[in-house]
């Protein structure tokens, strides 16, 4: 039902004005994303269906998803559990297929692919952050940022260049030698957040990215996916607060495996500016 | 991934668990430690055993007067008659390979010098005897060629009798008496230790000239032994067919009969005292190998629980782009790197424990490149080994699943 109106018109207008925003200090718009398919569109999903399998049962976790995302886009994707927006974020990062349909991500069909290519475009073509942060312990900020170049078989001047910029683009250019245990809550985030940039990903992954921080954090982690999405790259987040959805440019809603709603954010929060208004609780 | 960030992920991964890490390895330790050990005292063992078989004369053949069955009584070995001094000298003319021979015949009899006495082996025999065994002497000399056509009264004794008859003195010149005839002591022969062939003290004996014995003793004019040296190690079973054939032609024993004496060559007996020592070498290294084995099963063991203990981190690896491979090298790198550090720790233990055991127990011990290169090399087949199960147990994982794992 309702699949009409998944479909959507290109905001030329919303893209270009994105692209041409604030260009701070770091890297280049261009190299923050991947090459894209001409009509900008990053990711087509088309008729996705998830079927699992648990013993007798079966489990009918997507029953048709269709969805277009574009270049630039910063979409939110809310929904109870087991609404199927945890399925369909697997398969957006390649950690799973679906059971039929396709998904095309940047114009390639990758829903056929095999386990060890699919492993290769979730390490150059997608950024996860995870709610859990997931940084590896005794092990620096700058050697966590650095891990997806090394499967990227990058060479070792390089490898650090470039993780020393992502580090610097989320704020933590002082802290590169820290470990995981030295750094906040908020400071974890962003190391995860430079480890999702490094190898310069089409799309940024991100599962309840603020679900283990405070308000204040998770406003913070908020403002760096804004920045980041300014900068012209594809953000993708799953939450179920309201508050944090708010941030983002469109929000789409799963209930019962597909998708029930799909908005533009009309009044969209600046995070830089809720900032201002919230009490400094540290630092 | 490139081997050296997975070598180093692979220490940082071990060091975060010392003690684990540690005691896993202590597996590895003990069972190459062992079996470097073992194989150590087997080596050993057989270059002793070598070494003693070489101390019995160079390419030394020994031919014995055969066994007599007559109306089904066996009289054992040395109870023929027919091998003579004249077979020896034949010996010396026909058979191309045989460099010198010396007859010889044996008695035991009680020997005694002043207030003391020993009973011992008298061999009869020439002195061709002393060469072929190349037997030195500690004091004084060998007797002659004339001695023995004389058939004089002269002994030249093994190092026991010398500690049991002369404890303070020297020998040469004294008079011994063997039975009831005086024998002037013309040389002392140094000691050769046990025979590892014949399973006797080689120095217990006196040798006496071949006549001698023959005439004023035991009366009996035929050999029960020549002493036979080739001319190289390799004639020795040229020398072997030469002399069988040889004395069968001068025994004129019929082709259907057997031998009417016995020819032993000492190339069989160190090829048989040495395939001993390599069963037994085989039978410790064994046993030190389950060890090994244990060892192996502890580094499997500990790999799993690090595989479980690790399942989030596999799935963050996997998530931003480690294949199947890479997660599988990480682990298998991991595995290898403990039995190789528990490897190289384990030879030397294993060198350490070889010279502790050879000083205090006094076995020879003898630890060789080879063990040490064949220790490294099972310790990285069983870091492989024990290392594959758990390394694609790893490497299989749903990343969703492994994200999801508390």
């Amino acid at each position: 039902m309702l699949r009409g109106q998944v479909v959507r018109e290109l905001r030329a207008d919303a893209s270009i004005i994105a692209m041409s925003a604030q260009q701070t200090n770091s890297l280049p718009v261009s190299e923050l994303s991947g090459q894209e398919s001409k009509d900008g569109i990053v990711i087509q999903a088309q008729d996705l269906h998830k079927i699992y399998h648990l013993g007798e049962t079966q489990v009918h976790a997507l029953r048709g998803v269709n969805l277009e995302i574009r270049r630039g886009e910063f979409v939110a994707i809310m929904g109870a559990s087991g609404s199927g927006k945890s399925t369909f974020m697997n398969i957006l990062g390649c950690l799973d297929k679906p059971s039929s349909g396709r998904y095309l991500l940047e114009g390639t069909d990758v829903s056929g692919l095999e386990k060890r290519q699919l492993a290769g475009i979730r390490n150059r073509k997608i950024g996860f952050v995870f709610q859990g942060f997931n940084l590896l312990a005794r092990t620096t900020a700058l050697e966590n940022t650095e891990l997806p170049t090394l499967y990227a078989r990058i060479d070792k001047a390089e490898r650090h260049q470039r993780a020393v910029e992502a580090l610097k683009m989320v704020g933590l250019g002082d802290r590169i030698d820290h470990f995981p245990s030295q750094l906040s809550g908020g400071q974890q985030q962003r190391v995860a957040i430079a480890r999702a940039l490094v190898n310069r990903p089409s799309i940024l992954l991100a599962d309840e990215p603020t679900g283990n921080l405070d308000s204040r954090t998770s406003v913070e982690v908020m403002e760096i996916f804004q920045s980041l999405n300014d900068k012209g790259l594809t953000i993708i987040l799953v939450t179920h607060e309201h508050d944090i959805a708010q941030f983002s440019k469109r929000s789409i809603i799963f209930r019962d495996g597909k998708i029930r709603r799909d908005e533009d954010i009309s009044y969209r929060a600046r995070a830089a500016e809720a900032l201002k208004s919230m009490p400094t609780l540290e630092d | 991934m490139d081997l050296l960030s997975t070598l180093r992920i692979a220490f940082r991964a071990l060091a975060r668990n010392k003690m684990r890490s540690t005691l896993t390895m202590l597996g590895i330790i003990i069972g190459v430690g062992a079996v470097i050990a073992m194989v150590g005292i087997g080596q050993g063992a057989d270059q002793t055993v070598q070494r003693q078989i070489a101390n019995l004369g160079s390419n030394m053949l020994f031919v014995s007067s055969g066994s007599v069955n007559r109306g089904g009584l066996n009289l054992g070995w040395g109870a023929t008659k027919t091998l003579v001094r004249e077979d020896v000298a034949a010996m010396v003319k026909e058979c191309a390979a045989v460099a010198a021979a010396a007859p010889g015949t044996q008695t035991s009899a009680q020997v005694v010098y002043e207030n003391d006495n020993w009973g011992t082996r008298i061999t009869g025999t020439t002195p061709e005897y002393f060469e072929i065994r190349t037997w030195p002497f500690q004091s004084g000399a060998g007797f002659g060629e004339d001695d023995v056509t004389t058939a004089a009264n002269v002994a030249v004794i093994g190092d026991t009798v010398r500690k049991n008859l002369f404890a303070t003195t020297e020998p040469v010149g004294k008079t011994i008496r063997i039975g009831n005839l005086p024998f002037k002591v013309v040389g002392v022969l140094v000691a050769k230790g046990q025979s590892p062939a014949m399973s006797e003290d080689q120095d217990d004996t006196i040798i006496v000239p071949l006549t001698t014995l023959q005439k004023k003793i035991t009366g009996q004019p035929w050999l029960r032994f020549v002493m036979v040296s080739a001319k190289s190690r390799s004639g020795s079973y040229a020398a072997q067919q030469q002399i069988e054939a040889l004395l069968r032609d001068r025994h004129r024993i019929r082709p259907e009969r057997g031998d009417d004496f016995t020819v032993r060559n000492l190339a069989d007996m160190a090829d048989l005292a040495s395939e001993a020592s390599k069963v037994m070498t085989g039978l410790l290294a064994s046993i030190a190998g389950v060890s090994l084995l244990v060892g192996g099963i502890g580094i499997m063991n500990i790999m799993l629980v690090s595989v479980t203990e690790r399942t989030r981190e596999i799935g963050v690896r996997m998530a931003i782009g480690a294949t199947e491979g890479d997660v599988q090298q990480q682990f298998l790198i991991e595995a290898v790197v403990m039995s190789l550090i528990g490897g190289g720790v384990g030879i030397a233990v294993g060198v350490a424990a070889s010279l502790l055991i050879a000083s205090t127990a006094g076995w020879p011990i003898l630890v060789s490149g080879e063990a040490i290169a064949g220790a490294a090399a099972i310790a990285m087949a069983i870091g492989i080994f024990f290392g594959f199960y758990p390394a694609r147990k790893a490497a299989r994982l749903d990343p969703i699943e492994a994200l999801r794992y508390e």
